[in-house]
């Protein structure tokens, strides 16, 4: 093996230390970057599980300044808001997902495509801002309604470029074995290509969802909050993150537990979610793999 | 083939659950009543207590109140998404204008603004004066160990901390209530400053409501800021006296703040918008307000109107027992007379 | 069938275009409900630094200011760390170790805004508070770190948004990483480049999408509400200070709107959301537009000659 030209020992050691030095420095980011992360989580576990009973889960607030209590109302909450929100954004997202997957090269496509990833960067406050405006004034009403529409609004678009890229994932010889049978452009897509995207499209929407139900801001103006329980969609409802947010800038002890429960509940959802979506694609790849 | 089918069954499950909660939801909400209101922190724990012991005597009657400060209470009232609004600082001639009907006032409580304080290894009580209260929030006295407030408390050994100033960042009658009365103690902060519910403060750190300063307050040594006086009984946070135009050092509480309002109260106005900081007398707290809770004249749900008016003739008679305990003031008998004359004027059928 | 086909594509696009009006019903109604504002105030909005509902004097300056330090510095602190993270999982880390470490940076941008800023408030301020306060006098000095150790302020805020824009920038990096044709690094090491300089290699190939993948991080960082409010001390001062309690324009929107009583108040802070949103939308534009073009580079080039599938990262 000969050597490299006029390489001399000293210029390889220094830039051997140097590589070595860039690898350690990555290595290195992994772990400053992980470390908030395991503050966070431990904190909220710990802090959380000290105040997670069976009252925090089935209990509705106490009035300001008596112990106990629990956020059963705020659970169920987030709960109906996000389910609204899905309501809205699924057909919406998916919709749109189709059509810029199918007639990928239009202009059309690239208008939808470009206002998708917009919508996907507009601040969440900015969003409670409109939704204030559209959903909850004319109606002189704040309500889970319009908390559902504002979330909803953050859902779209994330739905909708999932699907499109997944759509797009599926194999020409689907949809033109399809065609080839003498389906209509609709039934091609309905029956073949949807279901097989179906579980990376469902994942993006569970991941969607996971994104929405830990958003606080757009709840602040449409929502609001509400100290009991309700079902009643036209009227302002309780959720997690706007009750997490009220007993965090309290000064009272109790209402601090309260909301490090709240937000081991909300990191649980997440987790879970963002679990069930990896379990999903591996399967999905897995599927795609084999066929 | 079959998954879309199956999926679709699934859908169709999922809607018509949803839509059978939903009206099952608008059902039962059909039977009780849900009042929705916001407004002033200020009164919360009374109001908290209120709607809660007043709920248990009335099951199908739900106050669902939220504290988001006087400034939002005002702004909602007006823009009327909720039924009744909160202040502690009076509606202004000119947001009552704005507002699409006759808006009315009603006094629900006493209560009385403190200046709290966390100084480390400071255990005495503090006197504070309204001109010194002005200096330090115009930015003008900055360090504990200042003169103007060594000359007040003799023989308190005072560290050389600075100052952290805590305000409030959203709008809010406690503000009102406290820039009331430096404007009326400070000249200058009147110029600079000005009496709202939201200032152009000149110094310091924003929480949100009274639980966000106490919240700061008790967190950030140095700090000294503005609170309603059950946040600092509840929370522990030590407060001051304050100095009253007789001369006298006094601290707040149930009879200081009642002593405050003895005064007006023979002078109600007839809207009972009226400011009673810096009120003249013995024994008077200086910087005590009374709280209003804001209704329509004419609301366009009488059944909402019909609860609120009932709901506020308890507060002004047995509610009032429940003040005490939590540091506010009972309503002095004239002005509870006046307003249970002034309730009949909504118009609840 | 073509009317079937019809049908089917004016369905779907039925719903891209509600996609559509929605975006554009957004700028519409901000300008909309801003107007009372924008033709009081007119440009000078953006460079008054005052900010006073008692006489009606608005001025966007503080929060622009605000927004503007608190995420270049959470820029400043996320980037290298960012970019060190995306070349460690896509180049350096060994295969078993890449999806669980996917997974925990994919989990770091799930926790939602709100736990970070609960954790802000009870572990991190108080943490900055007791590093402030061991300042040594003669840093002190210095207009940048100057004031009272209070913890609540622009460091917090800094620090905070920068552990929640990592994520967004790394993953994004990773992305642009894995489109660097493999011919690259393999060139690179074929004339006995180090690690280092081979991937200082495929990094400059990448930098139009580093640079994007960047800005997106930036983007996420301007529109941050819940986590930064909590810490930033909400003071309408523009200061250099990062000791300093200062605003920034998602945070005042969401401690006053929903008190903003008179006309002029409301306008004012919905024109501050209106310039909440131009500036995130130039932004995030931006930044698509350059990893787009990186990408196509990328492709153009691997189209040009043929390369292992398996360059998979």
């Amino acid at each position: 093996m000969s050597e490299p030209l006029q390489a001399s020992p000293l210029s390889v050691m220094w830039r051997k230390a140097l590589s070595s030095a860039f690898v350690a420095f990555c290595a290195a980011s992994v772990v400053i970057a992980l470390v908030p992360l395991g503050f966070v989580l431990f904190f909220v576990v710990t802090q959380g599980m000290r105040a997670v009973n069976l009252p925090f889960f089935l209990q509705l607030p106490k009035p300001v300044g008596e112990a106990g209590g629990g956020m059963a109302n705020a659970i169920v909450g987030t709960l109906l808001v996000s389910g609204l929100a899905a309501l809205m954004a699924i057909p919406i997202g998916i919709g749109s997902g189709i059509y810029m997957s199918e007639y990928s090269g239009t202009r059309v496509a690239s208008l939808i495509r470009f206002a998708a990833d917009t919508l996907n960067g507009v601040p969440s406050i900015v969003i409670g801002v409109f939704a204030y405006g559209v959903a909850v004034l004319p109606f002189k009403q704040f309500s889970a309604l319009a908390g559902g529409f504002a979330l909803g609004m953050m859902m779209i678009p994330i739905i909708a470029r999932t699907t499109e890229e997944l759509l797009l994932l599926v194999p020409e010889s689907m949809r033109e074995g399809a065609l080839a049978l003498g389906a209509t452009r609709a039934r091609a897509v309905f029956s073949v290509v949807v279901p097989a995207a179906l579980p990376g499209i469902i994942t993006g929407i569970v991941l969607a969802l996971a994104r929405i139900a830990g958003e606080t801001a757009p709840l602040l103006f449409t929502s609001f909050n509400n100290r009991f329980f309700n079902t009643d969609l036209r009227q302002p409802i309780s959720t997690l993150t706007v009750q997490v947010f009220t007993y965090a800038i309290s000064p009272y002890d109790d209402w601090h537990r309260q909301a490090w429960a709240g937000a081991l509940v909300l990191v649980t959802i997440v987790l879970v979610c963002s679990l069930l979506a990896r379990f999903a694609t591996r399967r999905l790849e897995r599927m795609q793999a084999r066929g | 083939m079959r998954l879309s089918i199956s999926n679709r069954r699934a859908a169709l499950k999922g809607c018509a659950t949803l839509i059978a909660v939903t009206v099952a939801g608008i059902t039962l909400a059909a039977q009780t009543i849900q009042i929705n209101g916001a407004g002033a922190t200020f009164p919360n724990p009374i109001y908290s207590k209120w709607f809660d012991e007043y709920g248990k005597a009335h099951s199908n009657i739900r106050i669902n109140y939220q504290s988001v400060g006087s400034g939002a209470g005002i702004r909602q009232i007006q823009a009327q998404t909720v039924f009744f609004g909160a202040t502690d600082g009076p509606m202004t001639n000119e947001q009552l204008q704005q507002a699409p009907g006759k808006i009315l006032h009603f006094p629900t409580v006493l209560g009385a603004v403190v200046p709290v304080y966390n100084i480390p290894n400071v255990t005495a009580e503090l006197k504070f004066s309204g001109p010194v209260l002005a200096d330090i929030f115009l930015g003008k006295v900055t360090r504990w160990n200042d003169a103007a407030i060594a000359k007040l408390n003799p023989g308190v050994t005072l560290p050389p901390t600075d100052i952290t100033v805590v305000h409030r960042s959203d709008g809010s009658g406690t503000t009102y209530i406290w820039v009331d009365y430096l404007s009326k103690t400070s000249p200058e902060f009147l110029k600079k400053v000005g009496v709202n519910t939201a200032v152009n403060w000149p110094t310091g750190v924003g929480g949100k409501g009274n639980e966000g300063v106490s919240g700061l307050v008790r967190q950030t040594p140095g700090s000294f800021g503005y609170v309603e006086l059950i946040y600092a009984l509840q929370n522990k946070i030590a407060y001051g006296s304050v100095e009253n135009m007789a001369g006298e050092s006094v601290k707040a509480s149930v009879q200081s703040v009642t002593a405050a309002a003895n005064e007006a109260a023979s002078k109600m106005p007839a809207d009972f918008r009226v400011s009673i900081t810096n009120a003249p007398g013995k024994g008077v707290y200086p910087i005590s307000s009374f709280t209003w809770l804001l209704m329509y004249e004419s609301p366009k749900d009488k059944a909402q109107a019909k609860a609120m008016v009932d709901f506020m003739k308890w507060a002004l008679s047995d509610g009032q027992k429940y003040c005490g305990d939590l540091g506010y003031a009972p309503l002095p008998e004239s002005v509870v007379k006046l307003e249970l004359a002034a309730l009949a004027k909504v118009r609840s059928s | 069938m073509m009317r079937k086909d019809l049908g089917f594509r004016l369905g779907t696009g039925l719903f891209g275009a509600v996609l559509l009006a929605i975006v554009c019903a957004i700028g519409y109604e901000l300008v909309r409900q801003s107007m009372a504002s924008i033709q009081k105030f007119g440009l000078a909005f953006w460079r008054t630094d005052v900010w006073d509902p008692v006489a009606g004097q608005f001025g966007a300056l503080p929060f622009i200011w605000g927004t503007l330090y608190s995420s270049i510095v959470a820029l400043a602190i996320s980037t290298p760390i960012a970019l060190g993270i995306a070349v460690f999982i896509s180049e350096l880390c060994p295969a078993w170790l890449r999806q669980p470490l996917v997974f925990l940076t994919e989990l770091l941008a799930a926790i939602p805004s709100i736990v970070y800023g609960l954790w802000g408030i009870f572990v991190l301020v108080p943490a900055v508070r007791a590093l402030e306060a061991a300042t040594p006098q003669s840093l002190r000095q210095l207009p940048l770190f100057s004031g009272p150790p209070l913890g609540v302020g622009m460091l917090s805020a800094a620090v905070i948004l920068a552990v929640m824009v990592i994520p967004f920038s790394s993953s994004v990096s990773r992305e642009v990483l894995k489109s660097v044709p493999a011919a690259q690094r393999e060139a690179a090491y074929a004339l006995g480049a180090t690690r280092f300089e081979a991937i200082r290699a495929a990094l400059f190939y990448a930098r139009t999408g580093i640079v994007g993948a960047v800005m997106l991080g930036f983007g996420r960082a301007l529109g941050e509400t819940m986590a930064v409010t909590m810490v930033i001390g909400n003071n309408p001062k523009v200061s250099l200070s990062l000791f300093a309690p200062q605003y920034t324009m998602a945070a005042v929107i969401a401690n006053e709107f929903t008190e903003a009583a008179d006309e002029l108040y409301l306008a004012a802070l919905v024109e501050i959301g209106l310039v909440l949103f131009v500036i995130t939308l130039l932004v995030n534009s931006l930044s698509r537009l350059l990893i787009w073009s990186m990408a196509r580079t990328a492709k153009q080039t691997m189209t040009a000659e043929p390369t292992p599938a398996a360059a998979a990262a």
